[in-house]
């Protein structure tokens, strides 16, 4: 088992490692002088200089890229190019939106997947069935910021039942954070409840169909207590053996359904400093989000290591 | 002589695999898949209407009736107008070409570069096989979006980027699918027999070995379009695709979004277009799936 945290954990720097490369070389290359943006056309050349100094970009590219690691390396994830913020501090300041998102996605995600997936794998022939295939196929094609779109013209256009946009936090006026909360984590949830019930429902009908289910009820246990209790831990199972790729979904899809709803979290964050041409965000935003994304994922392997010895000799 | 050959190679294969050479059948056996019959309908109707816009579109999609801006929907505009006056039903017709140009080439792009390296991966295996697909996993390893939104932000705003960066981002999908495909044929005889006949190590790669896994490519293809067509809306809608005045989808939502109050309509056609282009080509990559497949359980 230590063998196998250690490869992983390997693999996961090396990879790190080389996408932090490339991020920074290629966004060196992009036409767009940082200088010239913030010290606009007219200052003196004396200007341009002594700032391309303080911001190092005067040393050969492995210097600065070496630099910039040590930074990270003591949380310094760079600096704006315009505002001369850093990015930890913006990163921090929107993060706990982000959290809020997704944590209320993925729980909205799993109450409706799972009860779904389980019901429609256990009797495939019944009216939920038919439902469940029916929204996982809808909820696919489904464009989530399209859904987020009606949402909010019913919901706060047209009803005024929720606001159409702002954030608090829950844990400051919970009434308030979770009309806020309420939209986009349904959009969201929605968006991962689509083909997360699809692949538990096919989970359980392999499950159904396996011959340890057929002894036990040669045996004689009663049904229901067999399904309840074989079901539930194999649609875990299931569920986390696809989480990584969920995860990767729900990064993206929380990237644009902020978008749609003006939330304040890391994806507007990263859409903002894209448009504003503002590469020093854009570099840590990416690096942070790939540092969370992949060691959210290593720790599902590894928990799905643990549970299912066999991985581990792969 | 050679092109008997190869014929021989496959027809032993397909019987081997338990099907027969009359392997037509499989267009009945789509279409009998209802979903699968509506997915083609679908399919089809949209292909009709990019490539006649033209002529079926009342207005230009570029032009702007001044006087009629911000009209509901009517007899004259059937999806309404927007702010500046320009027709909705025609904008949404002209929109299928991006979509479906985005959709197709950024598939083909991306089927292509991995059945590539894929094959070569597969077939030569050692070093060759390790760094390709490494690179193919580190790929993976990030999600789509964000990975196509990162490509933009480098290469900039544009209908070819768009379709370079999710054509990237599927690559490793097909890499993986036809490494799998060329690891499980290097295993069996016939491989054995072509190369004692004389065929080169390309002409083994590309008849012996791509002629046989066709079928998931195709089945991942089909899947795909809607995938990258999803992906290149949302694209659009963040401002990151195709940019005006070229009528989006995507792009329609985002503008359409501002007004939601005073012209609801500007957001809601565009995304039944995404929503049913989408379905139709998922309906039609699924039919495929369960028709080429026999072995697979349905989902």
């Amino acid at each position: 088992m230590q063998q196998y945290i250690l490869r992983r954990l390997i693999q996961m720097v090396f990879v790190l490692f080389l996408f932090s490369m490339v991020v920074f070389t290629v966004l060196r290359l992009v036409p767009g002088d940082p200088v010239a943006a913030q010290l606009g056309l007219e200052a003196s050349p004396e200007a341009y200089d002594q700032l391309r100094q303080e911001m190092g970009l005067d040393r050969p590219i492995y210097v600065q890229y070496m630099v910039w690691l040590g930074e990270v390396a003591q949380g310094d994830f760079g600096t704006s190019w315009r505002s001369r913020q850093t990015a930890i501090s913006l990163i921090q300041r929107r993060f706990p939106a982000t959290i809020w998102l997704t944590a209320a996605a993925i729980g909205i995600g799993l109450a409706i997947s799972v009860p779904l997936g389980i019901i429609s794998g256990v009797r495939p022939r019944s009216l939920l069935a038919h439902f469940a295939t029916f929204f996982s196929l809808v909820g696919i094609a489904l464009p989530s910021f399209w859904l987020g779109l009606m949402l909010l013209l019913t919901l706060a256009v047209s009803l005024r039942w929720l606001p159409p946009s702002g954030y608090i936090s829950p844990f400051v006026d919970p009434v308030m954070g979770l009309k806020f909360l309420a939209m986009p984590a349904v959009t969201l949830g929605i968006g991962l409840a689509a083909p997360l019930t699809r692949f538990i429902r096919s989970g359980m009908l392999d499950v159904m169909n396996a011959d340890y289910i057929r002894t036990a009820r040669a045996k004689g246990l009663v049904g229901r207590l067999i399904v309840l209790r074989h079901a539930l831990k194999n649609a875990m199972l299931s569920v986390v053996t696809i989480f990584g790729v969920l995860l990767g979904s729900l990064l993206g899809g929380s990237i644009i359904t902020e978008s749609v709803f003006n939330w304040p979290g890391i994806g507007t964050l990263l859409l903002q400093a894209i448009q504003q041409r503002d590469y020093g965000i854009v570099q840590g935003v990416v690096l942070f989000i790939s540092l969370i994304f992949m060691t959210v994922n290593l720790l599902v392997d590894l928990t799905y290591a643990y549970l299912d010895p066999r991985i581990r000799f792969q | 002589m050679s092109t008997s050959l190869s014929a021989d190679l496959r027809r032993e294969n397909l019987q081997s695999e338990g099907w027969t050479t009359r392997s037509f059948s499989f267009i009945k056996d789509v279409l009998r898949n209802r979903l699968a019959a509506i997915g083609v309908l679908i399919v089809g109707g949209l292909l009709l209407v990019a490539l006649f816009a033209p002529w079926l579109s009342p207005f230009d999609p570029n032009m702007q009736f001044a006087s009629d801006a911000r009209q509901p929907p009517s007899s004259q505009y059937f999806f309404g107008t927007d702010t500046i006056g320009r027709d909705n039903f025609s904008r949404i017709l002209y929109g299928t070409r991006v979509s479906l140009m985005v959709g197709l080439a950024s598939m083909a792009f991306a089927a292509t570069l991995g059945v590539t390296t894929g094959l070569v991966a597969g077939y030569y295996g050692g070093w060759i096989d390790t760094v390709l697909m490494r690179t193919m996993d580190a790929l993976l390893a990030f999600p789509a979006v964000l990975l196509a939104i990162f490509i933009i932000a480098v290469l900039g705003p544009s209908l070819l980027n768009a379709i370079l960066a999710v054509g990237i981002v599927y690559t490793p999908t097909f890499a993986r699918l036809i490494r799998a495909s060329a690891l499980s044929i290097r295993e069996k005889e016939y491989l054995e027999s072509a190369r004692s006949i004389g065929l080169s190590d390309g002409q083994i790669m590309r008849r012996v070995i791509l002629l046989n896994s066709l079928s998931p490519i195709v089945v991942q293809f089909s899947l795909g379009v809607g995938y990258a067509i999803l992906i290149e809306a949302g694209l659009s809608f963040l401002g990151l695709g195709v940019q005006p005045p070229t009528p989006a989808w995507g792009s329609m939502l985002g503008y359409g979004r501002n007004y939601m109050s005073i012209a609801p309509w500007l957001t809601a056609f565009p995304g039944m277009a995404i929503f049913v282009t989408v379905l139709g080509f998922n309906f039609v990559g699924d039919g495929l799936r369960e028709a080429l497949d026999p072995r697979m359980r349905r989902i």
